[in-house]
């Protein structure tokens, strides 16, 4: 899986919850983020892979899923989506439509919906909540868990918002 | 693998850089000395963090230079000492791992490559291979060097090699790259040793500078310099004998079907991993890969080498950089096989697509 956006939006965050979940769920799972002199507002893409068995390389060169959480992400990654593949996204942000036949397309306005929750720093856990529902990789069960874990630790208020981000794709 | 694959409950998320610094500490370290440079920036982060609740001491140096000459002198008082740093930084340190292990002073030195030369880029690189192995340090000095290729046996061999630097009273380096030390993957950490109070280090480190108090006589003295030939040729003939004894010891490497085998590919660190997947590739294609994967760079596992299959075509060096590994490969090939090079630089990681397709190429022309 890709998952890409500009620095800033929580994508980092969302790849290593899902690598955090493959855990809880006893699979195998690598997290590879892009790194540089990164900015905020700059681009940001991780891969992560989980897996029922060992994982050799960290890397893939076609991808089942990708979450492209702005336009410049959904150029770059579209092309690298195996044919039958999964492509989320944000379409509060990307106003242009994809190019392939041979992919499933789930368009979340990820932005409005996290406007509409009070907090836009919330649109990453509902994308990630529509990548959980769409992809079925990890359950929502496990996710709701590091959800919880991630957030409520410090403040449980947080855990509480982005709880309410990630189910309302649901 | 069936799908009933479970890993081990106890496994936490973490980066790579972060998982070898505790480890370190796990491994004893109480002593870190640094100076920042991408791609290792988490572990002086970590160590700044964790050392002081562990009881140890972190210093930012303002230079390389002044890191490994801090690390030296740490190491030289007993203390388990544990410096990290990425290609150009670790070009500055050079000097120091002559000094250190001339005066047989351990320390465990982490080096998450970069691609170079010069400045060069942050993206992950082995063109430090010659750095690592051969050392651009002055004299007649080996320091084992040891390349993880996951997250998990790096942690396991920095913990390890904290104790193998007191055992040998050498430098040991743990050789990573920008991959290895940014991904994230779980990882099991080791439990913490007990480490030696200052004052009980005499009993463990009887060589170690502790101070002698009132009584002159059982000074001690750690040094690098011997001026008399005679005193010199001795401890250069020392330094060896316990070189020989390493390579006898700390030589490993892993291999995957060599013994009957199309092709041999040959990959270390990070490029063994994706090399891996391009084996299974490759068999899905009718064609039998083997690998060797050299853990330890020096000693390299030359011996390994002679299990290879008579009726494999090639030998194939898979590195990033200009090809550096493949001169350990053609010395322990020997001529009996052709050796080829599949190379990328600069920052670039082939897939492991690009691998398999390359090794075909390269085999067609056999």
């Amino acid at each position: 899986m890709f998952f890409a956006g500009f620095g800033g939006q929580g994508i980092m965050l969302a790849g290593q919850m899902v690598a955090q979940a493959a855990i809880l769920e006893g699979k195998a799972t690598t997290f590879f983020p892009s790194y540089g002199p990164e900015m905020r507002g700059g681009t940001a893409n991780c891969t992560v892979i989980v897996s029922d068995k060992p994982i050799s390389s960290p890397l893939i060169h076609e991808a089942d899923c990708v979450m492209a959480m702005n336009a410049p992400s959904m150029l770059k990654f579209e092309p690298a989506l195996k044919s039958g593949g999964l492509l989320l996204l944000n379409e509060s942000l990307i106003h242009q439509e994809p190019k392939r036949g041979d992919i499933t397309v789930c368009k979340i306005a990820a932005n409005d919906l996290a406007l509409g929750l009070g907090n836009a720093r919330a649109a990453n856990m509902i994308m990630l909540g529509a990548f959980v529902r769409a992809s079925g990789i990890i359950s929502e069960k496990t996710m709701t868990q590091v959800i919880s874990d991630t957030f409520g630790k410090k403040k449980p208020e947080l855990a509480e918002l982005n709880l309410k981000a990630f189910q309302i794709t649901a | 693998m069936s799908t009933t694959y479970q890993e081990s409950p106890s496994r936490v998320l973490m980066k790579g850089n972060e998982a070898f610094a505790e480890s370190a500490i796990r491994g004893g370290c109480r002593y870190y000395f640094g100076y920042p440079i991408t791609p290792q920036n988490e572990i002086p982060e970590y160590m700044s963090r964790e050392l002081p609740k562990n009881g140890g001491h972190f210093i930012q140096a303002e230079s390389e230079i002044s890191a490994i000459n801090m690390a030296y002198g740490a190491g030289a008082a007993g203390g388990r000492v544990f410096i990290s740093s990425s290609s150009p930084g670790i070009a500055l340190m050079q000097e120091g791992m002559s000094f250190a292990c001339c005066a047989e002073v351990p320390m465990v030195i982490l080096t998450v490559c970069r691609c170079g030369p010069g400045i060069g880029g942050i993206q992950p690189g082995q063109a430090d291979y010659f750095q690592a192995t051969r050392g651009g340090g002055n004299g007649d000095y080996k320091i084992p060097v040891f390349a993880p290729s996951s997250i998990q046996e790096g942690s396991d061999l920095v913990f390890e090699a904290m104790e193998l630097a007191d055992k040998w009273r050498n430098p040991i380096i743990i050789f990573t790259d920008g991959l290895l030390g940014q991904m994230m993957e779980p990882v099991t950490l080791p439990e913490h040793i007990d480490v030696a109070s200052s004052k009980d280090i005499r009993k463990s480190k009887a060589w170690a500078l502790t101070g002698y108090g009132a009584d002159d006589s059982s000074r001690n003295t750690i040094t690098s310099l011997r001026l008399q030939p005679e005193v010199l040729e001795k401890h250069v003939h020392h330094l060896f004998d316990k070189y020989t004894e390493i390579e006898k010891t700390l030589t490993r490497a892993e291999t995957i079907g060599i013994e009957d085998c199309d092709v041999v590919l040959v990959a270390y660190g990070i490029v063994a991993r994706i090399t891996k997947e391009a084996i299974e590739m490759l068999a899905r294609d009718g064609i039998k890969a083997g690998l060797i994967r050299p853990i330890s760079l020096w000693p390299f596992p030359h011996s390994v080498f002679d299990k290879i299959s008579n009726k494999a075509k090639a030998v194939i060096s898979t590195e990033l950089s200009m090809g550096q590994m493949i001169e350990d490969v053609r010395l322990a090939v020997a001529n009996r096989l052709p050796v080829r090079l599949l190379s990328r630089t600069g920052g670039m990681i082939p897939t492991s697509l690009e691998i398999a397709e390359r090794t075909k190429k390269i085999l067609a022309t056999m």
